[in-house]
């Protein structure tokens, strides 16, 4: 994994509140065996018609979009299912960062794990947000800070495991199998 | 000592190492489900990095999301029409070879839902701690036990290492207490906790049902309860063991035996929460008030009493959900036509669920115009329920009957709903196009989906009795 130390983007702003990892990815496209390409299918059903032609008046198609790396949506992102694929999505598209008010527990979890920054932020700092779609941000992992467009700071909370990983790029089932004798004598004690 | 939940029992004894101020609990995993869909990538990752599986006996694999639940052929073969869903399943059934991992294919005896098997087999037993890439192994913690789903990374840790990296999550007490009444059931009550929590009401927290409303229910039905604990955010759901419990898994095939067994119940009976165990928040219910419940929007916690109102629409997330379902100008569900019944899913297609849907359908004929499927959750509950002759009361009423999976619940199988249609679905979830691209979903329990088959209209099962 690619350490993620700070990232300044524009963001584009989906306001609707409890996008579920169906809407993220439907699950016709997780017959895949690998997660390569998945940005293609991103959003699918928002962002395609039935003959497959990009719906203008979603966010993503709108040309201010192009090159935004930091995804605003609204409250509660990320729940329902937790297929990984909905993360693998987000990033082959090109998010590197999601904020919202709060996100999904499984979502947060497989978020981290492909270096998709989870920011969870109060309603005032979304608020701000949301009325600036397009403006650049500047997320440091580093400070747990996002940086707004007026020039204000917003706290984020980011468990400091979570915040080691990404600073270092550390991936996780290293760290595990650097525990094996714990394992295995949990395991022998266990019986 | 200090009184302790279930949960922190649990956990506790599962620690091979505790969280610390830099880093979370290492949790020891008893248990790992594994399917078709969130798998592949895991395994390739093994392989990329030359990893065996730590310990393959305690690992347990069945296919079922993307398996057809099309009758067999005259070969007696379950037919693959979807090249990609067939990659993905001959995928699964070389990792597991390669690995050493027990699988239920598709086609076999044991084949069948994840969630539905587990318990089946009595793998699922209290006081373990279960993993599987999928969010509704909630419905393991009926047993006691503390299960949830996770990702594939994380199937990727647990084939490598048995263990987890795990934050300690918050207690919910979900405390329901008397009588639920008579056609009032299970998935009711489920879905009026979510109503109540809101989607996203539990995150960060693992449910523990508790009362005498849930004391009262069968291992049937506490697995219902326990699915549906993601649909209020909460990744775990739980219920204490007791003899309801013990009956259920007492001769399962990998229940302990003899003396083995004793020695097991004795430690099960340990693991409820103690008096005056403290959670970090509780929610209390009257079981006697619930009401058969549907949904009338695009995500679970949007329930309402079947004879109840709509709610106006407060914000533009509600205004988005009631245009999607094309309900803007109605007031009321009940009697809105419906296209399409779904009987099936790991909350809802047990051997319970379908006797209850059956006794909807005896000596009626699903309405003119309206499609039913009624998909058993495995091979076993398709074999009980076609013994007591469940089947032929389903085909004479005009439903189709048809292999175990996962089926229209997630729709990428061939199981789906056309755009636009309307369905009520003993499922779990009701986003949007859950179960096909702009198909709508009208969440239920099995008798008010049996009634509204046979009506043709959302109906509320108890005008049929």
């Amino acid at each position: 994994m690619e350490p993620f130390k700070t990232l300044t983007s524009k963001t584009v702003v989906l306001p609707v509140e409890n996008v579920d990892t169906d809407q993220i990815i439907p699950a016709r496209f997780l017959k895949a065996t690998s997660k390569a390409g998945l940005g293609s299918k991103l959003f699918a059903d928002w962002r395609f018609d039935a003959e497959g032609k990009p719906k203008g008046d979603f966010v993503l198609n709108r040309p201010e979009a192009a090159g935004a790396a930091i995804l605003v949506a609204g409250d509660n992102f990320g729940c329902g299912s937790s297929r990984e694929h909905a993360p693998w999505a987000l990033v082959d598209y090109g998010i590197k960062a999601v904020v919202s008010t709060s996100i999904a527990d499984i979502f947060r979890n497989n978020s981290l794990k492909n270096g998709l920054v989870p920011v969870v932020v109060d309603k005032a700092a979304y608020a701000k947000l949301l009325a600036a779609p397009g403006a650049v941000v500047t997320i440091s992992v580093e400070d747990r800070t996002l940086t707004l467009p007026d020039g204000s700071h917003a706290s984020f909370p980011i468990d400091p495991f979570a915040r080691y990983c990404l600073l270092n790029g550390v991936d996780e089932l290293e760290f595990l199998l650097s525990h094996e004798a714990a394992i295995t004598s949990f395991e022998a004690r266990r019986g | 000592m200090k009184p302790r939940t279930m949960f922190e029992k649990i956990w506790e004894a599962h620690l091979v190492r505790p969280a610390d101020a830099d880093t979370p609990a290492i949790l020891y995993v008893d248990l790992h489900l594994v399917h078709e869909v969130t798998s592949p990538q895991a395994f390739t990752w093994l392989r990329e990095r030359g990893l065996p599986v730590r310990r393959p006996e305690r690992t347990v694999a069945t296919m079922d999301h993307s398996t057809p639940t099309t009758p067999r052929g005259r070969d007696g073969k379950i037919p693959i029409l979807d090249n990609a869903a067939a990659m993905q399943i001959a995928a699964l059934e070389k990792n597991c070879a390669d690995f050493g991992i027990e699988l239920h294919a598709l086609g076999s005896d044991g084949q069948g839902i994840v969630h539905v098997i587990g318990p089946e087999l009595g793998v699922t037993q209290p006081g373990e701690v279960i993993v599987c890439g999928d969010s509704h192994t909630s419905t393991h913690g009926a047993f006691g036990a503390l299960a949830f789903g996770i990702g594939t990374s994380e199937v990727s840790h647990v084939l490598a290492t048995q263990t987890l990296l795990q934050q300690p999550p918050k207690t919910l007490a979900v405390t329901i207490e008397g009588t639920l009444r008579p056609g009032v059931t299970a998935k009711d009550l489920v879905l009026a906790v979510i109503a109540r929590l809101g989607i996203g009401g539990g995150t960060g927290h693992v449910i523990e049902y508790r009362g005498s409303a849930i004391r009262a229910l069968s291992m049937e039905e506490r697995m219902t309860v326990c699915n549906m604990s993601i649909e209020a955010g909460a990744r775990a759901g739980m219920i204490a063991p007791d003899e309801t419990t013990f009956a259920y898994l007492k001769d399962r095939p990998r229940a302990p035996k003899g003396a083995a067994w004793d020695k097991a119940v004795a430690a099960w009976r340990q693991l409820p929460s103690d008096p005056g165990a403290t959670f970090d928040r509780e929610e209390k219910f009257d079981a006697a008030k619930l009401e058969p419940m549907i949904t009338y929007g695009t995500n679970p916690g949007m329930g309402i009493p079947i004879g109840g109102d709509i709610p106006a629409s407060l914000g533009p997330s509600d205004a988005k959900a009631l245009a999607y379902m094309g309900l803007t100008d109605d007031k009321q569900l009940l009697g809105h036509k419906v296209d399409v019944v779904f009987i099936g899913s790991c909350t809802n297609s047990r051997l319970s669920d379908l006797r209850a849907a059956a006794t909807i359908f005896k000596g009626r004929k699903v309405a003119p115009g309206v499609r039913t499927l009624v998909v058993p959750g495995s091979q076993a509950i398709k074999k009980a329920a076609e013994a007591e002759g469940l089947d032929r009361v389903f085909l004479e009423a005009g439903a189709e009957w048809r292999e175990a999976g996962c089926s229209m619940c997630i729709a990428m199988n061939g199981d789906q709903l056309k755009p636009g249609q309307y369905a009520v679905s003993t499922s779990n979830r009701n986003f949007e196009g859950r179960q096909g691209a702009g198909g709508r979903t009208f969440l239920a329990s099995p008798l008010t989906a049996a009634a509204a088959a046979v009506t043709g209209r959302v109906t509320d099962a108890r005008d049929l009795v």
